[in-house]
């Protein structure tokens, strides 16, 4: 038998940069209840969203990706040929092939980096980092770029009172690199097929094609079973990673679960019996939930704005459509 | 054992003043958790969450939606605890 030479990788991985977009127009609620009968009181109080953004024909999921990229790029101070592979986690793509992370990484001047998009809807950017940090120490690629991206305003319902409010667009970028110190905790992930009806999209492609449906394909959700889904089981899966990562509640500074509902965020808090000192990521307020992007982005801000900063012990958990999630301790870039 | 009806309802109120923050009196029989007590579909999960945990009562998501009033859920509760 021949001898195969492994591949050689780093010891460890971890985040050297974020980066973030959120396209220019700012969709207060008022635009919202011009088509639902409700108020900016009731979606305030049952979500937390006062504003979200809206991509325009020109804020593609390329391009929205392309500029948090190069933000994450800068952030981390390499080169984009330094780059091996581009991971795009998107549900709002439009076009199934090829994947969109091919045109990303040519257009940032990657080095024919390996690229892909993978589909694990709102715990799709804790995929793509696990994914990341594998390839990084078993040494298929030196750095990595993490995208979450979505133009979820494409695919909402805006006659639906229960969720025209909740979906917003914008890009969250991440490079992953080699790290002399673990800096990306053991993966907390699974799936749940059976609860797949609890969120998806209304009609499958082909079936709105064949049978001429009128209204577009739009994501639904049985909202109580989501919540409690949400709220007491990922708490449990959020304290698994806690524990995974040998990192007691004292020990960690900040909290960045998926923005999906401010109702959602509190109630974690406060089943997980996180401490005061922890600082918690609310930036649905303002940006909506954009499904995969939310976590990177909420990231950037967090560091933007000074409530975080670098080297900061942050648990990061993405939950949503399959049902699946995603959760991990990663210290801050 | 298990908990008798004036127990339940002494329960609920308060899980529904701890969530709510609804004055536990208020917390009767005849009253509709979403129209008189304040409590939106999201604290009902909660509510139901807590009334699992305090009766050991498994509250299926499909039966949620039939618990309109404090006795309907007193009453699945009596029915249903173990």
């Amino acid at each position: 038998m021949s001898k195969i030479k492994p591949s050689k990788g780093a010891p460890y991985a971890r985040i050297v940069g974020v980066g973030g977009y959120r396209p220019t127009r700012v969709v207060p609620n008022e635009v919202i209840l011009e088509k639902i009968d409700s108020s900016d009181e009731w979606i305030r109080s049952r979500s937390g969203i006062e504003t979200r953004h809206w991509a325009s024909p020109e804020e593609t999921v390329a391009a929205m990706s392309i500029e948090a990229s190069g933000k994450a790029i800068a952030d981390a101070g390499i080169d984009a040929r330094q780059i091996g592979a581009v991971v795009v986690s998107t549900v709002s793509h439009f076009s199934q092939t090829p994947a969109i992370a091919t045109e990303i990484a040519d257009k940032l001047g990657t080095d024919k980096a390996a690229a892909f998009d993978i589909s694990a809807g709102c715990a799709g950017f804790g995929y793509g980092l696990t994914l990341a940090k594998g390839m990084i120490v078993e040494g298929s690629a030196e750095y990595v770029l993490v995208i979450g991206v979505e133009r979820l305003s494409d695919l909402t319902d805006l006659e639906d009172r229960a969720t025209a409010f909740l979906f917003g667009d914008g890009a969250g970028a991440v490079v992953v690199g080699p790290s002399r110190e673990p800096a990306i905790g053991p993966t907390v992930w699974g799936s749940e097929g059976d609860k797949a009806e609890t969120i998806k999209q209304t009609v499958p492609w082909d079936t709105y094609a064949a049978e001429g449906h009128t209204k577009f394909p739009a994501i639904t959700q049985e909202g109580q079973a989501v919540f409690r889904w949400a709220v007491f089981e990922m708490a449990k899966v959020a304290q698994q990673a806690l524990d995974a990562a040998g990192i007691t509640p004292d020990e960690l500074d900040v909290f960045i679960p998926h923005q999906a509902n401010v109702r959602i965020i509190d109630s974690m808090v406060k089943t997980l019996k996180l401490p005061e000192h922890v600082t918690v990521a609310r930036d649905i307020r303002t940006t909506g939930n954009t499904s995969a992007a939310s976590i990177p982005l909420a990231m950037e801000r967090l560091l933007a704005t000074g409530e975080a900063k670098s080297g900061d012990t942050a648990l990061v958990i993405g939950f949503g459509a399959g049902l699946v999630y995603a959760a991990t301790v990663v210290t801050l870039p | 054992m298990a908990a008798t009806q004036e127990e339940i309802v002494a329960g609920l109120a308060e899980i529904v003043n701890e969530i709510a923050g609804i004055p536990a009196e208020d917390v009767q029989l005849d009253k509709s958790f979403t129209d008189d007590l304040d409590v939106d579909s999201l604290s009902m999960v909660e509510v139901v969450v807590a009334a699992e945990e305090r009766f050991d009562v498994k509250i299926p998501d499909e039966d949620v939606k039939n618990l309109k009033t404090v006795g309907d859920a007193t009453e699945y509760i009596l029915k249903h605890q173990g």
